[in-house]
């Protein structure tokens, strides 16, 4: 049987975040995050993640203000967390585009020594000029290039985690070798970088921390085939999960690599109860706190490309169809649809069948509950998706923070290890460890 | 306390800064690549309420020549990001400030402002900054997006090297000045979660930076709400006049090396002189400590095969004898002192265990924090953003 791959999302800046709800807590201070990651460790998750955005998101030009706005550092807080957990991975979201491999690999090495060797990178590449207005190098590079960028990027990252052999920190008094002659040296020359000289961080100890890759493109995808140890999808659902999954293995394998060695992990959400019945409840109470009439506008207008404040949430959709125009007035965030004339008349569509106004249309449209029902029927689920091949495991997603994981912690997980499918005792120190993924490097 | 608060911190650097720390026997040279190792260091500083440590980084291998590797095998090379080490110790600790150490010559400040504003959440206001720059020929060949020409100890006064150097503090204080318009970008009260209206900040209360400079140019706001110390201080190492102008400028805390009081008494002079604001004066020692510090001493350079000499002065004696010339030069103006331990963790244990308690004798150190932030420590009181109340 499959091992079920389980991670904590910490959550934050999307609609998925009710922080509306009396039991939410701080999105920044750093007791936040110990409590779930502190959870997520006594269910003996594999890793907890955090998701990463370097400009704030703006729509019709000014800064969006209904969801979480703002969040720390990822390798920053991650080091933190380093200090109050013991076994869990940390895994954090950092963009290829706006760093530098040399100050990039020193961070992710230096994560790697300070936890132990839970370290794991998330690797993005959202480039556009909007994000580029923060950054001295602005934003120049267009989609192709940026999974160039991204792919040679890992490589020389890789190639400066190399550098030091495990043999080269001698630290012998006795000898007087603190270091080997050559340690770190290292020579990269290519289209996107051509650097050279030494590298200041010794061997650590997964000697690569985890990459995770997150796109979803024909581009992406060969990238996370290419390099990465995860991938982070958005395809939980069964069927086309299954498609994922397939898809992806072949490409690993056709690049000789072990499908075994890329983990497909999509992200997802859940909600509980003591029967199906009231699980259901819950998730139809969560969904309306996740869409407020004014984030149902908000929601509407990403695809309408259009000012829709003037709508009532309550009321039909509007007569006029989307703007279809190249310029977004969404900035910071991947547009809903790549066709919204076509979505538009399939909302349309079901707004008319099912008498549904704009707000509980976009309830109805926008992310489903990905597991619903009572711990047993959740368990099953995940274990049969993870069983059937539809996913190696999941990115759990809770709805509030810090708690949200708690009552998932708490029913769930047990019911997972009596089926012997998670682990009841962390049998490895190290995120590869956890994986099974230790000999890949 | 009768006068001003002596301030007191200890910098941080791999076995301590004698070259040869490491091959002293007391020194525990394989577990400095360890988390546990700068979690007990930084317990103990803590232990003797230093008001802050700092963590040394560079973006090159340390060497002994002014530019490029050195090959040498008998000296400690490598080190970790700086921030991640502090952030890595923040939890363990409640009080003493952390301050890593953080170049701008190769950096993008925006992520710079967002590492630090994080340092600061995760230890509740304890973070500081300790500016660098890199003008290093070694260190632009690891980014490969800039020419620095080589450093040659014959080439430092000559007009192309001071246009360097300039461009490179002119560079800092642009870096300084964005970092801290991120800081305030946010508004204390921005975060409203206003249930009625549905919005979970008041975005008139975010304010894009817009910074234009030679450079580079940011927008804003920060991705991270406004720390808890408003703006964490910023610190840095000076040794001549471009340094002073940019730490009077750019800076809160001002590092620097007098070789005698006399000398204290100048730089004290000639800083404050150029300060538009408070500053924090403090002087960098290298210090021995103990009965046998003087042998301590000779034993390490022997073992190096060089007499250790250093930016700044080097005191080897008993914490007594420190004490009184700590309390000597003070007199020329200084707030208080850096100490470089020369050998980790025993000249740390020696200052926070001999020479605080001497301090305190003399009623010139704290017996107690007085303050839960590193502000608080350098009694410096939390400043206003500078966007309060303007509309965006
Ligand atoms: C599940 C998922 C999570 C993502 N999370 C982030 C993120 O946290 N930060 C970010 O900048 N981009 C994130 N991205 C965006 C990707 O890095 C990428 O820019 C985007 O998917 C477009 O690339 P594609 O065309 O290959 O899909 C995410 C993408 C997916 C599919």
């Amino acid at each position: 049987m499959k091992q079920v791959i389980l991670a904590a999302h910490f959550p934050g800046v999307n609609n998925q975040t009710v922080w509306s709800d009396p039991a939410s807590g701080s999105q920044i201070d750093f007791a936040s995050f110990a409590h779930l990651a502190r959870t997520a460790e006594r269910g003996r998750f594999d890793f907890f993640f955090l998701a990463d955005g370097q400009r704030l998101r703006e729509q019709r030009g000014r800064i969006h203000d209904l969801d979480v706005v703002g969040r720390p550092d990822s390798l920053t807080v991650l080091s933190a967390l380093a200090a109050v957990t013991t076994h869990l991975g940390l895994a954090g979201t950092v963009n290829a585009t706006f760093n530098e491999p040399y100050e990039l690999a020193r961070k992710l090495a230096s994560l790697d020594h300070l936890s132990g060797g839970r370290a794991g990178w998330n690797v993005v590449t959202s480039s556009d000029a909007f994000t580029g207005e923060n950054f001295r190098r602005g934003g120049y590079l267009d989609h192709s290039q940026r999974y160039e960028r991204a792919e040679e990027f890992v490589r020389t990252v890789r190639e400066l985690w190399d550098s030091w052999a495990a043999e080269d920190l001698v630290a012998d008094p006795a000898t007087g070798t603190f270091a080997a002659a050559g340690a770190g040296a290292f020579a990269h020359r290519g289209a996107h970088f051509d650097i050279g000289g030494h590298f200041t961080v010794p061997r650590s100890p997964q000697r690569h921390p985890l990459t995770i890759q997150a796109g979803d493109s024909e581009g992406g995808r060969e990238f996370a085939a290419a390099t990465a140890d995860a991938i982070f999808s958005r395809h939980g659902r069964p069927e086309e999960g299954r498609a994922f999954y397939r898809d992806i293995k072949a490409r690993v394998a056709a690049h000789g690599r072990d499908p075994g060695s890329l983990k497909i992990l999509p992200g997802a959400t859940f909600a509980l109860g003591d029967t199906d019945a009231e699980a259901q409840e819950n998730a139809d109470h969560i969904r309306r706190q996740q869409v407020s009439p004014q984030t149902a506008i908000l929601l509407l207008e990403q695809l309408w490309n259009r000012d829709l404040s003037a709508y009532d949430p309550e009321g039909p959709l509007p007569e006029i169809d989307p703007d279809v125009s190249e310029e977004s007035i969404i900035k910071g965030r991947t547009r809903m649809s790549r066709d919204p004339l076509k979505t538009a008349a399939e909302w349309r569509a079901l707004a008319e069948a099912k008498k549904l106004g704009i707000r509980d249309l976009v309830i109805e449209v926008t992310g489903r509950q990905s597991f619903i029902g009572s711990p047993a029927r959740v368990a099953e689920e995940i274990n049969e998706s993870v069983q059937s091949d539809a996913a190696d495991g999941f990115i759990l997603v809770p709805h509030l923070t810090p708690t949200g994981l708690d009552e998932f912690v708490d029913k769930v997980v047990p019911l997972l290890q009596e089926r012997g499918v998670l682990r009841a005792e962390y049998g490895t120190t190290t995120l590869r460890g956890h994986l099974g993924l230790e000999g890949d490097v | 306390m009768s006068a001003a608060p002596l301030h007191l911190a200890v910098a941080l650097d791999g076995a301590g800064w004698h070259p040869a720390a490491w091959r002293d026997p007391a020194a525990t040279p394989k577990t400095l690549f360890t988390a546990a190792y700068w979690a007990g260091l930084v317990a103990e500083a803590e232990h003797g309420l230093l008001d802050f440590v700092t963590i040394e980084d560079s973006l090159a291998l340390q060497t002994t020549r002014l530019d490029g590797a050195d090959g040498r095998t008998d000296q400690v090379r490598g080190r970790f990001d700086a921030v991640l080490v502090a952030s890595r110790v923040a939890p363990l600790t409640r009080r003493i400030g952390l301050v890593p150490t953080v170049t701008t010559t190769h950096t993008e400040p925006f992520h710079v402002a967002s590492a630090l504003s994080t340092l600061d959440y995760v230890s509740a206001g304890r973070a500081g900054w300790r500016v660098q720059i890199s003008g290093r020929r070694a260190e632009a060949a690891h980014f490969g997006r800039r020419d620095i020409p080589e450093l040659r100890p014959d080439s430092f006064d000559r007009p192309e090297s001071v246009r360097l150097i300039q461009e490179l503090f002119d560079e800092a204080a642009d870096a300084v000045e964005v970092v801290r318009r991120l800081w305030d970008s946010w508004e204390d009260d921005a975060v409203i979660r206003d249930v009625a209206t549905g919005r979970f900040v008041d975005r008139d209360k975010l304010h894009h930076i817009d910074f234009e400079g030679p450079r580079f140019s940011v927008r804003g706001p920060s991705i991270v709400p406004r720390p808890p110390q408003g703006q964490p201080p910023v610190t840095a190492l000076a040794h001549s006049r471009i340094p002073y102008e940019f730490a009077a400028r750019s800076t809160d805390v001002v590092h620097v090396t007098p070789h005698d009081g006399e000398q204290a008494r100048a730089v004290v002079r000639e800083i404050r002189g150029l300060a538009p604001g408070p500053l924090k004066v403090l002087a960098d020692l290298v210090v021995f400590l103990g009965q046998d510090a003087g042998e301590r001493r000779a034993r390490l350079d022997g073992l190096d095969g060089a007499v250790h000499a250093s930016d700044a002065a080097i005191f080897a004696g008993t914490p007594e004898q420190l004490a009184d010339l700590l309390l000597d030069w003070r007199r020329a103006g200084l707030d208080g002192f850096r100490l470089r331990p020369a050998v980790l963790p025993a000249d740390l244990s020696a200052i926070t265990r001999g020479l605080v308690p001497e301090l305190r004798r003399r009623g010139v150190f704290r017996r107690a924090y007085e303050a839960a932030t590193l502000r608080g420590h350098l009694g410096l009181p939390r400043p206003a953003g500078r966007y309060a109340g303007s509309r965006r």
